[in-house]
């Protein structure tokens, strides 16, 4: 989204490196990049208020639910 | 409904992938996304939960515009990170036009059991439609559009991870040029990262030679691309 394109880029950044840093090196205590996170998330959610996404529908969970579908193996 | 799935090797462990799925974008291939936007993310239990909206533009055949006034579609892309178990699962589908065209995916990307170093990804896609009188066709287009865009984002992620791993990358088979990047790698391995320094680029030339000596053939056994499709009944 255009209008939280800079919260985006310091957020993935302090994202990114803790991911490869920490994470995958099993710290997982995600508090570094927290704050980064909330202020990114909540410009987001405006966003797609202003551009009437339904938010219910993006955050109605799939994966791991019973409505995910089942491979056919 | 039609159901699609295929496997595809990347020859890059799996944390190079984990790592390197999240920097996706932009690459060479995505030029159809337009923004990737997180709208949640936590861990629990040690696993990463992510919500990500993107937005892309989408070809509509000429007698598909009547269904789908505007080529942008929304997409929520969830997915796990569990790096115990080293696998990371995905799992997208669209936002709305659900009834003209759903495609949901889910890919799974783990060690490859073969080679410890490498990671296959396990991509399964159901294609629906539910328009009267045009749901066969609507359907088949989407598969047929599906299939064409794996390649398309199988070569953009080595393309990224080439260029995330220069070190890796050199062993890769085929090699970036032969997925179509050739006019782009010059610029990439000037740019590529420091861990590189210590390979002459003249070493490297070499090997990418000596790999395309032997490519066509081993392109096939080893990087194999197993697909299988099959429509059932119900379509």
């Amino acid at each position: 989204m255009e209008a939280c394109k800079e919260l985006k880029a310091k957020y993935d950044r302090c994202f990114n490196n803790w991911f490869s840093e920490k994470f995958l090196r099993g710290i997982y205590d995600d508090s570094e990049c927290a704050s980064l996170l909330k202020v990114y998330t909540e410009c987001i959610a405006q966003a797609m208020k202003d551009q009437n996404i339904n938010i219910d529908e993006v955050n109605m969970a799939h994966l791991g639910t019973e409505q995910e579908k089942k491979t056919e193996d | 409904m039609k159901y699609y799935e295929n496997s595809t090797v990347f020859q890059f462990n799996w944390n190079q992938v984990a790592h390197a799925f999240w920097q996706r974008y932009p690459n060479p291939n995505s030029t159809h996304v337009l923004t990737e936007d997180t709208v949640s993310r936590k861990v629990k239990n040690g696993i990463l939960h992510t919500t990500r909206l993107l937005t892309k533009t989408n070809r509509v055949p000429k007698w598909g515009e009547r269904f789908i006034s505007k080529n942008v579609i929304k997409i929520i892309e969830e997915s796990t990170v569990d790096p115990k178990t080293k696998t990371l699962t995905t799992y997208t589908r669209n936002l709305g036009y659900t009834k003209v065209m759903s495609i949901v995916e889910k890919v799974v990307y783990k060690v490859c059991e073969e080679n410890p170093n490498w990671t296959v990804a396990k991509r399964s896609a159901w294609i629906d439609s539910q328009v009267f009188g045009f749901s066969r066709a609507i359907q088949a287009f989407g598969l047929d559009r599906f299939k064409k865009n794996c390649t398309l984002m199988y070569n953009g992620f080595n393309y990224v991870l080439a260029h995330m791993f220069p070190h890796t990358a050199q062993y890769m088979n085929p090699s970036l040029s032969q997925m179509g990047f050739a006019h782009l790698i010059d610029e990439g391995i000037k740019t590529s990262l420091a861990e590189d320094f210590q390979y002459s680029l003249q070493g490297k030339a070499e090997k990418v030679k000596d790999a395309a000596k032997k490519a066509t053939d081993l392109a096939k056994k080893r990087a194999g691309t197993i697909y299988a499709a099959y429509q059932p009944e119900q379509s």
